[in-house]
């Protein structure tokens, strides 16, 4: 069980709870405003993105190449960037706090 | 305050897909406080429609892993979801819907997001032949999976080159099948790319392991005992087990034809996905004014259905949106990426650039004359995403060294200041 929290660009705290599937499924099925997820997580729509808390990096990891790729031209991406249909729910992540990228 | 913004006001959709999901979900978070009923006749909750060719094909997963919204979302936005339910008639003056069962539903304002349904063509036998299977809804794939799983030599033809008949084979080449694929036209894709990805991509299958031919034009079937003889035009033959049909969609405008809208490639709509007083339609079954290619267009994409939901909640709220997306696509097949921003109809130039390194890493730059129409990337998300900006800001670009793999893949580097 992994309890992630998202912060919303209205700046609301959502918290929540998954034991498998990915992030971005999780904020989908909780309707977490900014996530979108319309590619269903294969990192084609970028309309999953989310900012790391900084002291989490280590949670999650680096982006990879394709995150990294799609976000590039995003006017919001920075080094916490992640599309989050890319981080999978497991103990590893419990604790974990997102903010919600704006959107172009 | 604007009278739709009254809870006594009704807003029916019919169809709960990518289009009408989305759709109701943008309605409320613009401020609607009526009702707001999808209808769909797929007794399914409303899940992805890309992966059922991809990943969700070979997956043994249920369909709730892939769902647009869970349950609980919709209540939790008061979303009235009626699954399983066809609507058969629309009645414009008195302003209800005529459910299957034979129930009445009035609205106050109609969106109709009925997408398409694959094409079953005219082929002599076809109705006959054993194991016969289109891709569209999560019970085609049961189905699919089931004959998969039974069959003996999983012996699978596919009648169409398209990205649903080439997704559909690398899947189940991936679940063990021995797969042909058998295209009509002389390449594949023919009507959605250039020759040099139709050949990519014929290439990509056959180093698969999967048998593409194209001229092959599918004229009947013969049912044998044990399985199906596809006979072609040119009298080769080809025995399968189990057939994918995959040529294309019919656009589902019954409903809107009924009431007397405007019918062209689809419900003709306007900028803000208006199709008349009081009735919208967005997704699949629309054809739109594009500012950008200055043209109307009948997509079919995930994008166009979101963005087009999006723009129709919008205007339904008495805001003033326009619909001026640059259309988007991709497709997986096997361990390739391609994404494709733009629409080149019409190029009159193709340019290759392709990265250093082993991987297969490339793009193609369609121009019509300066003006980049469309790219399509292979394994290059950057090429993607520049390709996007470029095309969005109408910026000019240096062919030269847009072809050139030691430029730098970059902006300022590319643009033509
Ligand atoms: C196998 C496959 C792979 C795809 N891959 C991609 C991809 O990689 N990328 C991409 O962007 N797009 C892809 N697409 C296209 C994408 O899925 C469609 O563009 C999208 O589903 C369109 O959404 P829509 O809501 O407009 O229409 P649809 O998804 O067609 O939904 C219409 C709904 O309306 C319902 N309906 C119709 N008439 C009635 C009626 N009278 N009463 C009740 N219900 C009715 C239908 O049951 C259906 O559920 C793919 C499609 C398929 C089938
Ligand atoms: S859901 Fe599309 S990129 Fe993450």
């Amino acid at each position: 069980m992994a309890k992630i929290t998202f912060i919303t660009t209205d700046n609301e705290s959502i918290e929540l709870e998954a034991t498998s599937g990915s992030v971005m499924q999780l904020a989908v099925d909780n309707d977490v405003p900014g996530i979108d997820g319309d590619c269903g997580g294969v990192c084609s729509c970028a309309t999953c993105h989310v900012h790391v808390k900084p002291e989490h990096m280590e949670k999650t990891g680096e982006a990879s190449e394709i995150e990294n790729d799609m976000l590039e031209l995003d006017d919001h991406v920075n080094e916490y960037s992640r599309l989050c249909c890319q981080l999978e729910v497991s103990e590893a992540l419990d604790g974990l706090v997102l903010q919600v990228a704006e959107s172009d | 305050m604007s009278l739709n913004f009254s809870k006594d006001k009704i807003c029916v959709v019919i169809g709960a897909s990518h289009a009408g999901v989305n759709f109701a979900f943008s309605l409320r978070k613009e401020g609607w406080e009526g009702r707001i009923i999808l209808f769909d006749k797929d007794p399914v909750l409303p899940y992805h429609r890309p992966p059922l060719s991809k990943a969700y094909l070979t997956s043994a997963d249920a369909i709730d892993k892939n769902l647009l919204k869970s349950a609980e979302a919709y209540d939790k936005s008061g979303i009235e979801l009626s699954l399983g339910v066809t609507i058969n008639t629309i009645d414009r003056v008195a302003k209800h819907v005529v459910l299957s069962d034979g129930r009445l539903q009035t609205y106050d304002t109609l969106v109709l997001a009925t997408g398409a349904r694959p094409i079953i063509p005219p082929i002599k036998g076809l109705r006959e032949a054993s194991n016969v299977f289109t891709l569209r809804t999560a019970n085609d794939v049961e189905r699919i999976r089931k004959a998969m799983s039974t069959s003996v030599h999983k012996k699978v033809v596919i009648i169409g080159g398209g990205y649903i008949g080439l997704e559909t084979a690398a899947s189940l080449k991936k679940l063990g099948a021995s797969v042909t694929v058998l295209e009509r036209e002389e390449r594949i894709l023919a009507r959605v790319t250039a020759p040099e990805m139709s050949d990519f991509f014929e290439k990509l299958h056959a180093s698969n392991g999967v048998e593409v031919l194209t001229n092959k034009n599918v004229v009947s079937i013969a049912k044998q005992a044990n399985f199906n003889q596809v006979m072609c035009a040119d009298t080769t033959s080809y025995e399968a087990d189990i057939i994918i049909v995959g040529v294309g969609v019919h656009v589902n405008v019954a409903l809107a034809e009924q009431v007397g809208l405007d019918i062209a490639n689809g419900i003709k709509v306007n900028e803000a996905a208006k199709a008349a007083t009081d009735i919208y339609a967005i997704g699949d079954c629309t054809s739109h004014y594009n500012p950008h290619y200055d043209r109307f267009i009948r997509l079919e994409s995930v994008q166009n259905a979101v963005d087009q939901a999006k723009i129709a909640a919008a205007a339904i709220c008495d805001k003033k949106p326009v619909y001026n997306s640059i259309p988007w696509f991709w497709s997986d097949q096997y361990d390739i990426k391609l994404q494709m921003v733009g629409l080149s109809t019409g190029y009159t130039k193709a340019l290759l650039r392709k990265e250093e390194g082993t991987q297969i890493k490339f793009s193609i730059w369609y121009f019509k004359n300066d003006e980049l129409l469309a790219v399509d990337a292979v394994n290059n998300a950057k090429a993607y995403v520049l390709g996007t900006k470029f095309i969005k800001n109408k910026t000019k670009i240096d062919q030269l060294k847009l072809v050139d793999p030691f430029s730098e893949f970059k902006p300022a580097a590319l643009m033509i200041k």
